[in-house]
């Protein structure tokens, strides 16, 4: 399988209030053409950091990212901007509430050059049907919209821009139950019909296990463990991973017993 | 029932703003038509009627050339509009862009024109407009000039505060995660969320605006006259008070109208738009 | 049985607004008996937040909401006390502890300071020197390693897990009977989650407090009550005890909610019945558990 994105030695350092504090070490991974790679991580492990620096949001200390083989710079380009989207935690505010639905999916079209300007407007109706809105939304306010169905609407614009890989940073995490059972369905059927990479960030163990095909576990800045979802889960190689499953608060009687396995294992490591 | 309405109707004081609102701004666009001696508003003596006392036809009563009170306040809101317009027509688009650029892009476009603007906000506004004046023939366009001089600074710290917080916000970051222009940012994202602290301002502004304007005629730096100015009737009928008391009052509570009448629609509007502030 | 300490009867409550009156609570019955766990499960806008801001009757003081229903706290009626003598009975008899905790703390004041005004609502005269003697005491009973130096901090100096642990020694410090937990530890890391309930779970067993505990966590709901409450829409759609529950849930509205939970076993994302008109379905109580019978 051919790498999309190439993370290569990455460390960030920040300056916290004249203290110098080390958000990513050394980190290194691929994430390959058409899957679904789950970063997992407590607060402190760098996730956030780590999307944000393939996101071009800010440079990396030392360390490159490279997208089919090319390097990206600090400073993206528009081109490069293209290629990699990103759908947000926060419903409420990434989508901006003066502006009406239509116009914030628009400005992906505008940007890149999508489309003939006469046509934009209908397409941005046909993103909103792809993810499951009626396309009359356009013309409506973010605030007269539900939390699942902002998200929706972040994810049209994400496709807007027809990039290839998609960062999605802790989508569902803020949306209920249901609402967030729907959407990630509507992730997966989006991800097989369009061949799109996922980069999914999240804290949520259970969703990786059913979203995932790889997932790579950080730690205060460093990756303890990567490989694929039922390796991770049935069969976990470092401590903090375990711990972390362990942790998780579950539903069933199954779970309970898969939990309880692994934390036996984990004292018996002690 | 809309917000707008159930905001007037919960506050009795938000409509009384209305009708004071209603009533300067009617006054002075149909001015013409509704004072009982048109020609007093300039250069004109009568000196037969001069200094009475309120009596019909002069309601108001008259001043020391003849002219009729009532007549000149109407026609001085007209000119307090006008020069309330026209000074927020180009404070605002300047401080506004000057606090976004500063708000938003940070580095040293921010220290540079924030400092710009700390030094503007430091000397007290009278000041500022006297010393301009002091350079300036005592004019009604120069007094213009100089009330703008001192009024866009306090645009850009509201806008610069305001954009400084919206730009942390996920649609700014999603916009730039497109690719969207630095421009199209601050204008076509951020701005539109600064708006209703800008309407809110500029309406409670207004009537500072005009009590600024009459400050500056009382000290005889803004409207010459022949043209009626609340602020210089103020001056020219304090030297006679209290025997001649409708020369100040009158137009003293012409002004206390407009300022208290847009002061509290102004309030009404912050809370129908919801400014937390 | 006897006198639960917190029964709530038939419950409403609607907001006023320009547009007229929202219903957000439609009638809903539930108690907690002496020492129990209890958890109120629902989404956002089923009306659990609200519910325990009636039960500590912070919502009454807000002039667009009407409410009205029985509300009865160890036999005393909730509605028949005046604003002060509600006021009186928070953080003494019932306390509650938020989602955030960093947040929910006074961030000009160090823990110590704050710890002697919650102490001094159930003893106005006390010292100093005994609050903290006291505060000490009780931040050991939630595992905090080191008492003094916490006691000397300020808030935002300190991690969300300890604020947490801080927040719950401070609700318990005055024995309260009841205890409202608002969504508590959806703001910390899973791995202190799992640590802080385990601890409040003992604390709350040790001096008997009975727990109205608020969640949209099902796993949460599921390690930590004895009886669950699901409300949906301002009305209980289902309840009975724990295990019973997550094991065969029966209404569906229930039996959606947890099957949309992903599963750390895996399975994928399974279709669920989302019709609306199927959640509205009336109440199911398991068997033994409807309040008439639990009451009884």
């Amino acid at each position: 399988m051919s790498a999309l994105l190439s993370v290569r030695n990455i460390s960030k350092t920040f300056n916290v209030a004249g203290r110098d504090v080390t958000a990513l070490e050394n980190i290194s991974f691929d994430v390959n053409a058409g899957e679904c790679l789950a970063v997992v991580g407590e607060s402190g492990s760098g996730k956030s950091t780590i999307a944000n620096i393939i996101l071009g949001i800010y440079a990396a200390t030392s360390g490159d990212v490279a997208f089919k083989g090319e390097m990206l710079p600090a400073k993206r380009t528009q081109t490069h901007r293209q290629n990699i989207q990103l759908v947000q935690q926060n419903p409420l505010s990434s989508l901006n509430p003066r502006r009406s639905i239509g116009a914030s999916l628009r400005l992906a079209l505008d940007v890149h050059n999508i489309g003939d300007k006469s046509g934009r407007d209908k397409r941005t109706g046909e993103l909103l049907e792809e993810v499951g809105l009626p396309e009359d939304f356009r013309k409506r306010s973010p605030s007269a919209l539900s939390g699942g169905q902002r998200q929706r609407v972040a994810i049209a614009r994400a496709l807007a821009c027809q990039s290839e890989l998609v960062v999605l940073d802790e989508p569902t995490s803020a949306l209920d139950v249901l609402v967030q059972a729907r959407v990630l369905k509507l992730l997966k059927e989006l991800k097989d019909k369009r061949g799109l990479t996922y980069l999914f960030i999240t804290h949520d163990l259970s969703v990786v296990r059913n979203i995932a095909d790889r997932v790579a576990v950080f730690e205060k800045g460093r990756i303890v463990e990567i490989g694929s979802t039922d390796a991770i889960f049935t069969n976990p190689q470092h401590a903090y991973t375990r711990r972390l499953i362990g942790a998780v608060p579950v539903v069933s009687r199954d779970e309970a017993a898969l939990r309880d396995r692994l934390m036996e294992q984990e004292n018996a490591n002690d | 029932m809309s917000k707008t309405l159930f905001v007037l109707v919960r506050n009795p004081l938000s409509l009384i703003g209305l009708m004071l609102v209603a009533l300067v701004v009617f006054s002075a666009v149909f001015a013409d038509f509704i004072v009982p001696f048109p020609e007093h508003q300039g250069a004109v003596v009568d000196f037969l009627n001069f200094n009475k006392a309120p009596e019909w036809p002069y309601i108001f009563g008259t001043d020391l050339v003849g002219r009729d009170l009532f007549t000149r306040i109407i026609y001085a809101y007209r000119v307090s509009l006008i020069l309330g317009i026209v000074v927020l027509a180009i404070a605002v688009p300047v401080g506004v862009a000057i606090g976004l650029a500063a708000g938003y892009l940070g580095g040293w476009t921010e220290y540079v024109l924030m400092r710009i603007t700390d030094v503007f906000l430091s000397i007290p506004p009278l000041v500022l407009a006297m010393s301009m004046m002091g350079l300036l023939e005592p004019t009604l366009t120069n007094g213009m000039i100089a009330v703008t001089a001192m009024w866009w600074p306090w645009y850009t710290r509201l806008v610069y505060n305001l954009a400084r917080s919206e730009k942390e916000e996920g649609y700014v970051l999603a916009a730039e995660v497109i690719g969207a222009s630095r421009l199209h940012i601050m204008f076509r994202e951020i701005l539109p969320n600064c708006v209703p602290s800008i309407l809110t301002k500029m309406t409670l502004d207004f009537g500072f605006v005009i009590l600024i304007a009459s400050s500056l005629s009382f000290l005889g730096l803004g409207v010459q006259p022949p043209t009626p100015d609340l602020g210089s009737m103020v001056a020219e009928g304090a030297k006679y008070l209290p025997d001649s008391w409708w020369l100040t009052v009158f137009p003293g509570l012409a002004i206390l109208i407009a300022v208290f009448g847009f002061n509290l629609i102004g309030d009404a509007l912050r809370e129908i738009l919801g400014v937390d502030q | 049985m006897k006198t639960p300490t917190l029964k709530i009867e038939n419950l409403k409550l609607g907001f006023k607004s320009f547009s007229g009156t929202n219903a957000v609570l439609h009638g809903i019955s539930l108690h907690i008996a002496k020492g129990e766990k209890v958890a109120l499960v629902g989404e956002s806008g089923s009306g659990k937040s609200v519910t325990a801001r009636i039960v500590l009757g912070l919502l009454q003081e807000q002039k667009n909401a009407k409410i009205n229903g029985g509300l009865e706290f160890e036999g005393r009626n909730l509605n028949a006390m005046t604003a002060r003598q509600r006021k009186e009975l928070r953080g003494t008899d019932m306390s509650m502890i938020f989602q955030d905790p960093t947040s929910s703390l006074n961030p000009v004041y160090t823990i110590e300071v704050q710890f002697h005004e919650v102490l001094k609502r159930a003893r106005p005269d006390l010292k100093r020197a005994e609050a903290r003697a006291l505060a000490l005491q009780a931040l050991a009973d939630v595992a905090i390693n080191e008492p003094e130096r916490v006691l000397d901090s300020y808030a935002f100096q300190l991690s969300g897990g300890m604020n947490q642990r801080v927040m719950i020694a401070m609700a318990l410090a005055n024995n309260p009977a009841l205890l409202l937990a608002d969504e508590p530890g959806t703001a910390l890391d899973v791995t202190v989650q799992a640590q802080t309930l385990k601890l409040m779970g003992k604390l709350v067993e040790k001096h008997h407090t009975s727990v109205l505990f608020i969640s949209h966590n099902l796993g949460v709901v599921r390690e930590f009550a004895d009886r669950v409450y699901v409300i949906y829409k301002g009305n209980i759609v289902e309840q009975g005890k724990t295990e019973t529950l997550f094991d065969n849930p029966r209404h569906p509205y229930t039996r959606a909610l947890l099957s949309a939970v992903p599963r750390i076993t895996g399975g994928g994302i399974p279709d669920i019945d989302d019709d609306p008109a199927h959640f509205s379905a009336p109440l199911i109580a398991h068997e033994g558990f409807s309040e008439k019978e639990l009451l009884a």
